[in-house]
Order: structure tokens, then C-alpha cells, then sequence
């Protein structure tokens, strides 16, 4: 991939073209966004946008700082819902089944749709118990050996394991940040879920521990969905198939991740990634 | 003159001050004021503190010696026979004195009138000496504090220390007070022991703090064993607890993870209305009502049921005491982080799951302490036990029996007319004494349990 300074400086669609640029579509779609709005009571956080997730692919969604990447990525396993005065309307289908629909039980999607969030929230309980506490709502594990199994397993995928194996009884809450981060990240794989939502997940690693999930992140695609919010644009083209570019709300951009970073076709993607974005 | 006219006229002089210390500051730099070390206000309040305080410190010293020097110098010119008195007839003397002076006892005897108009010529005197010192030291200090104010005069940064001072001042007192409440209680509680062995009165069995009021009474020696109030107190505790600790944690759940808005905005001010009763009318509605209700229930049901009962008084304290778990617990239950509970959500939690094992683990300290600080509330509290559990001093841990605590026990030993120095009086100084202990240590406890929670989420 060339680097950012040798892209091509004309897009072809100016600054004022408000329609997404690029094709949303994917052939073997397993989420479907269509017409997607959120609002925070008055605040009209997302705009019209949809966007597949194809199967087996990592997205990448990029953007400036509140525009929205986080409360799209929430619309994804409904945790929109916990905040009040959130509404969220439009369409989104996850293998065909439309998430929002009436009478729908969140509580098996969510285990279903696994998410690490933007800031590290682990349990205060025991890194041990904070790995286990999925396994253990869903009965994933028969007997105590089969727990410290998917426990042990996680925490290694999650390159966590050989900083705390001796400590697994140590509070959670008493790891460093970048720690907690990838305790987060175990206890979210623990679960198997089958797409992994994650907000800016390695914003608090060192180059090490992200390679460590960038990684994990690579493995995990051969089987599932990934979506991943980024502010690292090597991030985004080292682990994305392909990326969304988000501008105060709406979906400006989306296409293969070689293409965007190369040949960005809307203004604004090539403002925001040759970086004369503010 | 009087002492408070005096204090008025003090402040008329500071407030005289301020106004000539604001004046020279601007004076000095020639009204640049950017010029002055502090803004103008402060070189006013600089010079109005040095007029009011050395005053005032006089006042208070003058105040805290003139009874005792006026005294000695009244009691000089006593005839030698009373000079010799002892102390306590010397001071009963001067109160005969006193009162003959502010005429509370119709007229003085005629042998006292020479020293009655003595002390009243000394209490004039005085007056009149204090105000010309006062109001002297007052200008004093006035003229001195502008005669200090320059240019680079760090005004600001010397009221800034002066009110620290009176802060600190004011700390103090709440602090002394209750240093010399204690030393008290301790004092009286020493001499209690030196009357009645202190294994007695922590182990004994028997409590029945009768004295003979003739040493040829018979069947009154008084046993001072407080075991049974410590049951008694522990046993209408608990069943106060049992009722709080469930109803006041659930409602705090109910209203931090379930209730709308609008249903918590009402709920949770009617609940704190519950802590806002006064304690007698728990104590009538547990004595009126809820101990008859029990007595006949109980009769009904074919048991003896006195109809002062633990039961009774456990129930209504219970009641009484559900805001202080609930209204705490909630605010803990509130403090966890909604990051917290996303998380659990995101892992695919129930939302009873996520209370059950994520945010009541996570506020369980701040609740423990919450139930702590009931506790304590339980075990001091008076008016309800006194109306509703009886004065019998049984050991017992049937509730349906009466009993009494030792907040009751301290009631009775010193209502009515004591001697005070009988072991029965001091009893109750040490009876407050471990009751205070105890609470102590369990507020310590909790204190120390939300302090450390606290620190864990900010
Ligand atoms: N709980 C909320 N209540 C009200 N407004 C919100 C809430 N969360 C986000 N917003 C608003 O929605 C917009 C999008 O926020 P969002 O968190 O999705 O941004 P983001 O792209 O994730 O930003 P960042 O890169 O800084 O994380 C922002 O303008 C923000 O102010
Ligand atoms: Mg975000």
C-alpha cells in the first residue's frame, strides 16, 4: 500500500456531495444496515446510513471524533437500548432476521454479538471471574476444568495470559489499562460470539499488545464478523478488508480498505486521511 | 455599660476601621489600585480584624475572670467567720449574695446589705473599666493595622490566614466538645467501677439497680449486671435488621435499576420522609398499636405473648430505619458505573443477572456500610424500645417476651430525683459508655467501608 502523501489529490465528489460514495453492498452479507437513524433526543447522532458486513470480514469504521462510530457500532447488538432518551430507527438484519424487531429477546443476541467497549470496564471481581462470567451465565462449560480451560484460552488469545497467570485470583480492576483492555477483550471472546463489535481496542496498547490483538483480530475473521472503530489509520489498513469513513453522522465513504487509503473518491475521506482534517 | 452594647459599639469601630484602611491603601498609591499588592477591600478587612479581634479577646478573657475575681474580693471583706467557711458553704453564700442583688429572693438579709451594694459598685466598676480597655484597644489596633498598610502590604494573603484560623477555630470546638463529652462519660464510668467491679458489670447476669435508701432495708443490694440489656439490645437489633435489610435493599434496587424516572422522583423522597418521623410517635404506634396487634395474634395463634414485646419494638424500629439502608444503598447502587452493567449486557446478561452479580457485588461495600450505619441507629435508639419493650431486664431470646436494652435502663436510672453519686446514677454513665464504644466502632467500620469504595470508582 502507498503511503498517504502519494495518493491522488483530486476526489472525484466535492465536499458538499452528501450521498455515500461507494458500494455498501456485499455479496454474502451477514449484517444489514438500511436506512439507519439514531437520535439522543433531539440530537441527530446518525443519519441515513446503510452499510453490509459481509461475512468472514473485518470493517473497519473510521471518522473524526464524535461522529458517530460509536453509537453505529451500539446499533449493532441493541446496546443503544440501555441509554435513555436513545431511539434508534431503520433497518438492521443480522443474518437475515431483523434485530429490532418486535419481541425480539436481546439478551441471545448480545451473547450472540460480542462487544469491547472504548473505555476498559472490567468487573470488579477476579480476572479470573471476569473471564468466566460469560461461560458461566451461558453454561459454556460442564465442569470447572472445561471453564479454566476456555478461561486460560481466552486470556492467551487475548495476549494477556502470560502477564497474569499467576495473579488470576488478583482483582481485575487493579491491572493497568492496556491490561484491563485485553481482559476485556478475553472476557468478550470467552463467549464465542459469532460477530465482534470493538471500539477503538487497542487505543490504550502498546505497539506489542495491539500486534498481539491485531492478530487475535486476523484469526478470529477466518470464522467471524469484525467490526472495528479505529483512530490509527495503519490500524485500519493493516487488519480491515474494508473501511467506512463516517462524517458528522453520516456514511460519507465505504469500500475495499486498499482502495480508500489509496483512492479516496469523496473529498472529505481524503481530507480526513492526508490528515487537513481539523 | 451593657456587654452587648459594648459589643455593638466594637462593631461600629471595625466597621469604622474598614473604612480607614480601605482609604489609606488607595491613598498610598494614589487610587492606581493595579499598584497595590491586594485590592482595596482586603487592606479594610486587614484593619477592621486588628480593631475587632484583640477587643474581643479581651472581652472574652475579662467575661471568663470577673465572677471568680469579684467573688475573692467580696468575700475579703466578709467578717472571719465566713472567710473560714469551706468552699462549697462559701459559694452558697456568695449565690444568697447574688440573688440578693438581682432581688430573685425578695430582700436581702440586713447583715449582707453592706456587701450587696459592694458587689454591686464592683460589678459596675468592672463594666465600666472593660468598655474604656476595650474600646481603647480597639482604635489601638485600628490605627496600628493603617499605620502597617504599604504598598507591597500582603494584605490578602493575612485574612486569608485569619479566616483559616477562625475555620480551624470552629473545627476545634466540635472537636473539643466531644473530647469533653467522652472524658466525662469516661470519668463517671471510672467511678462506677470503682463501686461495682467491672467483671460484674460486663458478665453479671442480674440487673437490678435497686439501693437501699436505709441501710436497714432489706432485699436491695442492687446487682449492676448488664448482660441482659446487651441481649435485650441485641436481640430488638436483630429483629430490627431482619426487617430493614431485606425491604430497604430491595426498594433501593426497585428504584435505582427498575423504576421510571418520574416513579423514583416521587418514591424516593416519601421513603426519606420515613427517617423524618420523630421517634415518639413510632414508639406510640409500637406501643398502641402493633404490640396489641402482636399480643392478640399471638393469643389467637395460642401462644403468651406479653404485651411488651421484642417483637413489637424490633418490628416498628425496623420499619423506622428502612431509609437509612435503602436511601444509602441506592446512591451506592446509582455510583456504579453504567460501563459496568453495558458490559454484562454486552456479554448477554439478563438484567437480574447483571444486578445479581455485577453491580451489587460492585456496591456491595457501600451497602454493607449503609446496613452498619443502621445498625448503630438501631442499637442507640431510645424512645421506641422505652414505649414498646418494656422495662424487665429478662434474658431471654424469646421476642414475644419483654425486655429492655440499654438506652431504656439509662432513661430509667436517671429519671426522677437522684443522688449523684449513688451507683444507680453512675450505671448509666457507664451503660453510655459501651454503648457509645460500640456504636463507634461499627460507624468507624462503615465509614471506613464507604470511604474505601469510594476510592475504587472516582
Ligand atoms: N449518551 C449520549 N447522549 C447524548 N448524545 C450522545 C451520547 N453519546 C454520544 N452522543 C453524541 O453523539 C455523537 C456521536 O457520538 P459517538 O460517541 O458515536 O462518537 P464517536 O465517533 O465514537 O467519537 P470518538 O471517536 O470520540 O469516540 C456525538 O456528537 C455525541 O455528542
Ligand atoms: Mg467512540
Amino acid at each position: 500500500m502507498r503511503h498517504p502523501e502519494n495518493i491522488p489529490t483530486s476526489a472525484s465528489f466535492s465536499r458538499d456531495h452528501i450521498q455515500t460514495v461507494g458500494n455498501i453492498f456485499v455479496k454474502d452479507a451477514r449484517i444489514e444496515c438500511r436506512s439507519v437513524d439514531v437520535f439522543y433526543g433531539e440530537k441527530h447522532a446518525i443519519q441515513d446510513v446503510s452499510l453490509d458486513v459481509g461475512r468472514n470480514e473485518v470493517i473497519a469504521l473510521i471518522g473524526p471524533s464524535g461522529c458517530g462510530k460509536s453509537t453505529f457500532l451500539r446499533c449493532l447488538n441493541r446496546m443503544n437500548d440501555t441509554i435513555p432518551g436513545c431511539r434508534v430507527s431503520g433497518e438492521i438484519k443480522l443474518d437475515g432476521q431483523d434485530i429490532y424487531a418486535e419481541g425480539l429477546d436481546v439478551v441471545p443476541l448480545r451473547a450472540q454479538v460480542g462487544m469491547v467497549f472504548q473505555k476498559p470496564n472490567p468487573f470488579p471481581k477476579s480476572i479470573f471471574e471476569n473471564v468466566a462470567y460469560g461461560p458461566r451465565i451461558h453454561g459454556l462449560a460442564s465442569n470447572k476444568l472445561e471453564l479454566e480451560e476456555i478461561v486460560e484460552k481466552s486470556l492467551r488469545r487475548a495476549g494477556l495470559w502470560e502477564e497474569v497467570k499467576d495473579y488470576l485470583r488478583h482483582p481485575g480492576t487493579g491491572l493497568s489499562g492496556g491490561q484491563q483492555q485485553r481482559l476485556c477483550i478475553a472476557r468478550t471472546i470467552a463467549v464465542n460470539p459469532e460477530v465482534i463489535l470493538m471500539d477503538e481496542p487497542c487505543s490504550a496498547l502498546d505497539p506489542i499488545a495491539t500486534a498481539k490483538i491485531e492478530q487475535l483480530m486476523d484469526d478470529l475473521r477466518e470464522h467471524y464478523t469484525i467490526a472495528i472503530v479505529t483512530h490509527s489509520m495503519q490500524q485500519a489498513a493493516r487488519v480491515s478488508q474494508r473501511t467506512a469513513y463516517f462524517h458528522l453522522g453520516k456514511l460519507i465513504e465505504v469500500g475495499e480498505t486498499a482502495q480508500i487509503f489509496t483512492d479516496p473518491r469523496h473529498q472529505l475521506t481524503e481530507d480526513y486521511i492526508t490528515g487537513r482534517f481539523g | 455599660m451593657q456587654k452587648s452594647t459594648l459589643l455593638f459599639l466594637l462593631l461600629l469601630i471595625s466597621a469604622y476601621a474598614f473604612h480607614i484602611g480601605r482609604q489609606r491603601s488607595r491613598q498610598i498609591v494614589g487610587g492606581r489600585v493595579t499598584n497595590l499588592h491586594s485590592l482595596p477591600n482586603y487592606y479594610g478587612y486587614y484593619t477592621a480584624l486588628w480593631a475587632l479581634l484583640p477587643a474581643l479577646a479581651l472581652l472574652f478573657i475579662w467575661m471568663g475572670f470577673e465572677t471568680p475575681v469579684i467573688n475573692h474580693l467580696v468575700i475579703g471583706t466578709l467578717p472571719e467567720a465566713s472567710r473560714s467557711l469551706s468552699a462549697d458553704n462559701q459559694g452558697l453564700l456568695i449565690n444568697d449574695i447574688t440573688n440578693a442583688l438581682n432581688g430573685s429572693y425578695g430582700e436581702a438579709k440586713p447583715e449582707l446589705k453592706t456587701t450587696v451594694d459592694y458587689l454591686r459598685s464592683l460589678k459596675i466598676r468592672s463594666n465600666w473599666l472593660l468598655s474604656l480597655l476595650a474600646i481603647t484597644l480597639a482604635f489601638m489596633g485600628a490605627f496600628f493595622a493603617r499605620s502597617r498598610i504599604h504598598k507591597e502590604h500582603r494584605a490578602r494573603n493575612k485574612v486569608e490566614q485569619t479566616v483559616m484560623a477562625f475555620l480551624v477555630g470552629s473545627s476545634l470546638i466540635a472537636i473539643l466538645t466531644t473530647l469533653g463529652i467522652v472524658l466525662s462519660v469516661l470519668f463517671e464510668s471510672i467511678r462506677f467501677f470503682d463501686k461495682v467491679p467491672i467483671t460484674d458489670f460486663l458478665f453479671g447476669l442480674e440487673w437490678s439497680p435497686q439501693i437501699a435508701m436505709r441501710s436497714d432495708q432489706v432485699g436491695s443490694s442492687g446487682a449492676f449486671g448488664a448482660v441482659p440489656l446487651f441481649t435485650g439490645t441485641l436481640l430488638i437489633s436483630s429483629i430490627a435488621l431482619i426487617v430493614a435489610v431485606p425491604i430497604g435493599l430491595m426498594s433501593a434496587i426497585y428504584l435505582a435499576e427498575y423504576a421510571s424516572l418520574r416513579f423514583r422522583s416521587v418514591a424516593k423522597p416519601l421513603l426519606e420522609i420515613l427517617a423524618g418521623i420523630p421517634t415518639v410517635v413510632y414508639g406510640f404506634f409500637a406501643a398502641l398499636t402493633v404490640a396489641p396487634f402482636i399480643r392478640d395474634l399471638g393469643a389467637d395463634a395460642g401462644f403468651d405473648v406479653s404485651s411488651e414485646s421484642a417483637l413489637a419494638a424490633g418490628l416498628v424500629m425496623g420499619i423506622m430505619i428502612i431509609p437509612f439502608v435503602s436511601s444509602l444503598s441506592d446512591d451506592f447502587i446509582n455510583a456504579v458505573p453504567q460501563s459496568l452493567r453495558d458490559g454484562a449486557y454486552a456479554l448477554g446478561a439478563t438484567q437480574s443477572e447483571t444486578i445479581r452479580q455485577v453491580v451489587i457485588p460492585a456496591a456491595l461495600p457501600g451497602i454493607v456500610g449503609g446496613i452498619l450505619l443502621a445498625a448503630s441507629r438501631a442499637i442507640g435508639e431510645t424512645m421506641i424500645v422505652v414505649m414498646a419493650a418494656g422495662l424487665a431486664a429478662n434474658l431471654t431470646a424469646n421476642p414475644l417476651e419483654a425486655v429492655t436494652t440499654v438506652t431504656t435502663q439509662i432513661v430509667t436510672l436517671l429519671v426522677g430525683d437522684q443522688e449523684f453519686d449513688s451507683p444507680k446514677t453512675l450505671a448509666a454513665f457507664a451503660l453510655g459508655l459501651v454503648l457509645f464504644l460500640v456504636t463507634l466502632v461499627l460507624n468507624i467500620i462503615a465509614l471506613h467501608i464507604v470511604r474505601k469504595y469510594r476510592e475504587q470508582y472516582e
